[in-house]
């Protein structure tokens, strides 16, 4: 006896069993056993010559069977075998759907509103929701749902443009976006809710538009504010589900107290270079964020991708899996992300799972939770408002790039350390900068004068404050940081040269 | 005994690897894993308190304790969006 897979499509005729035991030794055996048992199946895996159908594809514990020994491929007690038929996607019009047949279901049991009434479709909306009305799982009643539903979406980003275009096409009513910045040149990139023409427009502002564009029908709120433990409370409240499209560690954290204290489900993602991070956090039964990471790195430690990079198409994919995980609570659907960590690795082009329980010492979740309001998470994350700089003539720690330019110009001796990437440097650089990564200073400091004046150089000047205190403390006496970075050197002294 | 090391984002360019065949003592925790292994490469060790570990793809803690041929992750919080 072997386990068969059916696949959706199928199912109607298996009695929507999505798998079904079936005796035989080999494929062929166990596809006769398993079409006498459900004859409806017959005419779909077989043609009339009584061969398998070309788009059926079977396999044997993930192996394709046309590549083993075909239907002759031996089953053993424990195989599993999977029908995989393809799926088209992209079909024409379809014809002969009376959408108004479905009588109105009361609605029950779909996760965040389960007592709110959802409001009827429209004849324009039918045309425009039509290839989810066709399929049993959404329905006319899991459309219903997605207009009744309120989703914000916290950033119009890298996750929030794809988040929130899927979301109003899809038609889930009332879409919120939480954001304060403007469109800048480096967000084109990734951030397909704003087009060139927008490079300077507030990023509400933009989105507004584009999603109003997509979709007429639903209603779009914009909340142009900076995130915080005064207003998330207040902002999250008319909403069932939030969708955590920040890119930082305090709104992060915020976020995630903000959804268990209101008991609202946080769909997260997150991005770094190529790789991303998916789940469902703050349910009623599930793990939440603190579960995962109770303690936030300290600043600096993990590089924003402002300072890391990010691959542009990496939101679009982590983005969709947010809007996905969405649409299904909001439909009360499949299997939601929820106790399961997803990892995606965009260079291997490989997703991983781990399995994730809800600690019962979470200090948000857990049994005694000890966060009961919101707190300061800026000083949570470790980072404290900047203090007034030390002014300490003779032993200055930093110098600003019109001073280096004006001891450059005297024709002081200074050695300028560029401590950034070497792909960085093809971008813009610092004439006669010596270069050694950050990385590499503390193996190859002694390519440096101890005695020479230096001045350590990088974008913007953090990680050159980093190179500066380590040179420091192996004995260098004469470190200055150039504050701002060459950024600000570009701004200030060279305009000439591009800034990324 | 030979357990499997699996370092992702920060971590991974850090070592220079995603994947690292370890040697422990019988009965270690992923704990002692993790501070053998910053010993190896010094930039890992200020993360201790803030990555997440999983044996056999779940969610573990540093005092969980592993068996030979178990398959150790260590993830860093990561926070673009």
């Amino acid at each position: 006896m072997a386990k068969i897979l059916i696949p959706t499509p199928l199912r109607p005729y298996t009695d929507k069993q999505d798998a079904v035991d079936a005796s035989g030794a080999t494929v062929g055996e166990l596809l006769a056993d398993l079409t006498r048992k459900h004859a409806g199946l017959k005419a779909h895996l077989y043609n009339e010559q009584g061969r398998l159908r070309s788009f059926v594809n079977v396999y044997v514990n993930d192996e394709d069977i046309r590549y083993l020994q075909k239907e002759q491929t031996p089953v053993a007690a424990n195989d599993t075998v999977s029908i995989i038929p393809s799926v088209a996607g992209g079909a024409g019009p379809e014809k002969g759907y009376d959408p108004f047949s479905t009588a109105a279901v009361a609605e029950k049991g779909s996760y965040p509103f389960s007592d709110r009434e959802a409001p009827a479709l429209t004849n324009d909306e039918v045309k425009r929701y039509s290839r989810h009305l066709i399929m049993p799982e959404v329905g006319v009643d899991g459309q219903r749902k997605l207009k009744a539903a309120k989703v914000l979406c916290i950033g119009a980003g890298g996750l929030g443009s794809p988040v929130a275009m899927y979301l109003a096409a899809a038609g889930v009513g009332t879409l919120g976006l939480v954001d304060f910045d403007v469109v800048d040149f480096s967000n084109l990139q990734r951030q397909i809710l704003h087009s060139t023409p927008d490079v300077g427009r507030p990023k509400l502002q933009s989105a507004k538009e584009k999603l109003h564009a997509l979709n007429p029908e639903i209603e779009i709120r914009t909340h142009e504010v900076a995130l915080s433990s005064q207003n998330a409370l207040q902002l999250f409240e008319p909403y069932d589900i939030i969708v955590d499209g920040t890119d930082n560690f305090p709104t992060r954290y915020l976020v995630n107290d903000a959804c268990v204290l209101l008991g609202k489900p946080n769909a997260y993602g997150s991005i770094f270079r190529f790789e991303g991070q998916a789940s469902v956090f703050a349910t009623k039964n599930g793990p939440c964020y603190r579960c995962l990471y109770p303690e936030p790195p300290p600043p600096g430690l993990v590089p924003s991708c402002a300072e890391g990079g990010v691959l542009g198409v990496l939101p679009g994919l982590i983005g969709v899996i947010q809007a996905t995980e969405t649409a299904k609570l909001i439909m009360g659907i499949g299997e939601p992300l929820i106790g399961r960590f997803l990892i995606y690795d965009a260079l291997r082009m490989r997703f991983r799972e781990l399995k994730l329980r809800k600690d019962p010492d979470c200090p948000a979740c857990g049994t005694h939770p000890t966060v009961t309001k919101l707190i300061d998470y800026e000083q949570f994350c470790g980072i404290t408002p900047a203090a007034p700089e030390p002014v300490i003539v003779n032993n200055a720690t930093e110098l600003t790039s019109v001073e280096l330019k004006q001891r450059l110009d005297r024709g002081e001796k200074l050695t300028i350390v560029d401590v950034r990437e070497p792909n960085e440097l093809q971008i813009n650089r610092i004439p006669g900068s010596v270069h050694i990564p950050l990385g590499d200073i503390p193996k190859r400091y002694n390519e440096l004068d101890p005695d020479a004046e230096l001045v350590m150089q990088c974008k913007s000047g953090v990680r050159s404050a980093k190179a500066a205190e380590f040179l420091r403390s192996v004995g260098f006496k004469r470190v200055l940081n150039l504050k701002g970075g060459i950024l600000d050197w570009i701004d200030k002294v060279d305009p000439s040269q591009p800034k990324y | 005994m030979r357990v499997t090391v699996r370092l992702f984002a920060r971590l991974r360019d850090i070592t220079g690897a995603a994947e690292l065949a370890r040697d422990t003592a019988p009965g270690a925790t992923i704990g002692e894993i993790w501070r053998d292994l910053a010993r190896e490469f010094p930039e890992l060790t200020g993360y201790e308190r803030s990555i997440s570990t999983a044996v056999n793809a779940d969610y573990a803690r540093m005092d969980t304790r592993v068996a030979e041929g178990d398959e150790i992750a260590f993830l860093p919080p990561v926070s673009g969006g």
